[in-house]
């Protein structure tokens, strides 16, 4: 009799957690239909017009290109942030000298909507897949070097000391205690700043390219105002950003790392 | 092991730190002296503030006194020293490493399989057999004081430094983990250290106790405890030291007192 009941709690689980977004997905989509027919709008879309915008878009090959072109200046610019913000934070938070010389730089240049720097990167790097990826750069570097900085500076005084009880100095320790020491927390930083290349990307493309998913929603706008493929556009965004968050959460399922963000 | 000279000779040590206010330093260890022989298990105890850790830190090299001498080993200290390591209260096991890759951590340089041999020698030492491949964050608090424990004697440490290791720990894991150091201490001949503001665990496990005053300390007795092991916590023997330190410490065995 035990097995039949944990069975049913089981599945019962399963079924809130599939269950429920699925209920209150169908009652926004209803709502949402609801609301287009009632207010007898005929230039925003249904979710039916939507989804046979995403099939349109499908169909010219343009959905995944747009997806592809707006990917592939994220990896860019995210990649560079990730190879240049992490040891820079991580210098950063080591030596002093270089946190107390650099550092309120950087507390100035981070506030700067990554919006703010489009017309500096248009000049410098014109309308070309440069100016974007800059902007990506720019807006994810700083949450992944602050993060890697305050990592390093946090991180547990008697992990230091046991390396250094075992003879461990200059790179050895570095490598052994402080990296390993740091990486949750790096992990979360460069969660964050996906999400945040992610924002940017979009509106990068708005202004300094013609291709991407940003440049769908303007372009649909502009050439004859198909409001049903600006939202399919925007569908699109949210459904990748949350694979892309998905994707790097995974990074913090190693065992290497897990340690690090309580117990889940 | 009786060496004329003691393995750690602390002379006239003075500490102040720095304060809040400038100008007004914080006076945390005054006139300490105490040496301890080779292959001795000294406890420390004293009331919480009283500078013990500070003491012990001095020792393992991560703190510099202010004024005296401490020598180790013969050497003035000058800095940690992988032959004399420190076992941490507040646990410093590495938690991204397996209990087998910590215990190995201080043999990195040796062949790999006189390492996998020492790691499995002192898994098994210290009750961890089949936890090898296990996280830190899998195990319980006393396991993972064991796991310190361990990478420390694996590491061929001379000289223990522990401070209050068993703090955290409830009562009857404190207990069992009080046995198996002595246990270990008599099979692997170590030179232990032992801070604790316990005076019950003092004198279960020392063959000296040093008992520090109020701040600004000072090393104000020692009681020596010589009484076989493993020790009957009801012999007569045991109840006399321990009452001694309590009174020494201005207390009474029941709790009376104003300690703190
Ligand atoms: N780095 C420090 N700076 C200033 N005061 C300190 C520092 N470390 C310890 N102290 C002070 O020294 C005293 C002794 O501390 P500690 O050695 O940790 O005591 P115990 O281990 O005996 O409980 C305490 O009053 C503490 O506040
Ligand atoms: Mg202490």
């Amino acid at each position: 009799m035990n097995r039949p009941a944990s069975l049913f709690r089981a599945t019962g689980k399963q079924r809130r957690e599939i269950l429920l977004p699925l209920l209150v997905g169908m009652l926004l989509l209803t709502g949402w239909h609801a609301a287009v027919r009632m207010s007898g709008s005929d230039i925003f879309p249904t979710p039916l017009e939507v989804l046979h915008g995403l099939v349109e878009l499908a169909q010219r090959g343009l959905l995944l290109k747009y997806i592809v072109a707006s990917l592939f200046r994220v990896s860019w610019g995210f990649s560079l942030a990730v190879v240049i913000g992490v040891p820079l934070g991580l210098v950063l938070g080591w030596f002093r000298p270089a946190f107390a010389a650099l550092n309120p730089f950087i507390q100035i240049l981070r506030p700067i909507s990554p919006i703010a720097w489009i017309p500096v990167a248009i000049l410098w790097f014109g309308v070309k897949d440069t100016a974007p990826i800059f902007l990506i750069f720019l807006a994810s570097v700083f949450p992944i070097a602050v993060s890697s900085m305050s990592a390093v500076q946090n991180m547990q005084q008697v992990y230091l000391r046991a390396a250094q009880n075992f003879g461990l100095r200059g790179l050895p320790l570095f490598r052994r205690v402080i990296l390993p020491a740091a990486l949750p927390q790096i992990i979360t930083g460069i969660r964050i700043a996906l999400g945040v290349a992610w924002l940017v990307v979009v509106a990068a493309e708005m202004i300094a390219v013609n291709s991407g998913l940003g440049y769908l929603i303007i372009d649909a706008r502009n050439a004859g105002k198909r409001y049903d493929l600006v939202v399919a556009g925007m569908v699109m965004i949210g459904f990748i950003g949350l694979i892309l968050d998905l994707l790097v959460r995974r990074l913090e399922k190693f065992d290497e790392v897990r340690w690090g963000y309580g117990q889940r | 092991m009786d060496n004329v000279n003691p393995l750690i000779d602390v002379r006239d040590v003075w500490m102040s730190f720095a304060g809040k206010d400038p100008g007004q330093p914080v006076h945390v260890l005054e006139h300490v002296s105490f040496d301890v022989r080779a292959g001795e298990f000294v406890c420390i105890v004293g009331p919480s503030g009283c500078g013990k850790s500070t003491m012990l830190n001095i020792l393992g090299g991560f703190l510099k006194e202010t004024r005296g001498t401490v020598r180790v080993e013969g050497a003035p200290v000058a800095g940690p020293d992988p032959g004399r390591i420190f076992v941490f209260q507040e646990n410093g096991v590495f938690p991204w490493l397996t209990v087998e890759e910590n215990i190995g951590f201080g043999l990195l340089q040796r062949p790999h399989a006189e390492r996998a041999e020492r790691v499995q020698h002192y898994l098994q030492l210290v009750g961890l057999s089949g936890f090898g491949r296990s996280y830190p964050r899998e195990l319980s608090g006393g396991m993972r004081q064991r796991v310190e424990i361990a990478r420390a004697l694996a590491a061929e440490a001379r000289v223990l430094y522990m401070d209050e290791p068993f703090g955290a720990l409830d009562f009857l894991t404190r207990l069992k983990m009080r046995s198996d150091l002595v246990r270990i201490w008599q099979a692997e001949h170590k030179t232990v250290l032992f801070v604790t503001h316990d005076i019950e665990e003092a004198v279960q496990l020392a063959d000296r106790v040093l008992v520090m005053s109020r701040r600004p300390a000072t090393v104000q007795a020692e009681v020596v405890i010589d009484l076989p092991r493993p020790r009957d916590l009801d012999s007569p023997g045991y109840l006399e030291r321990r009452d001694r330190i309590f009174s020494l410490m201005g207390m009474d065995a029941h709790g009376g007192g104003e300690l703190r």
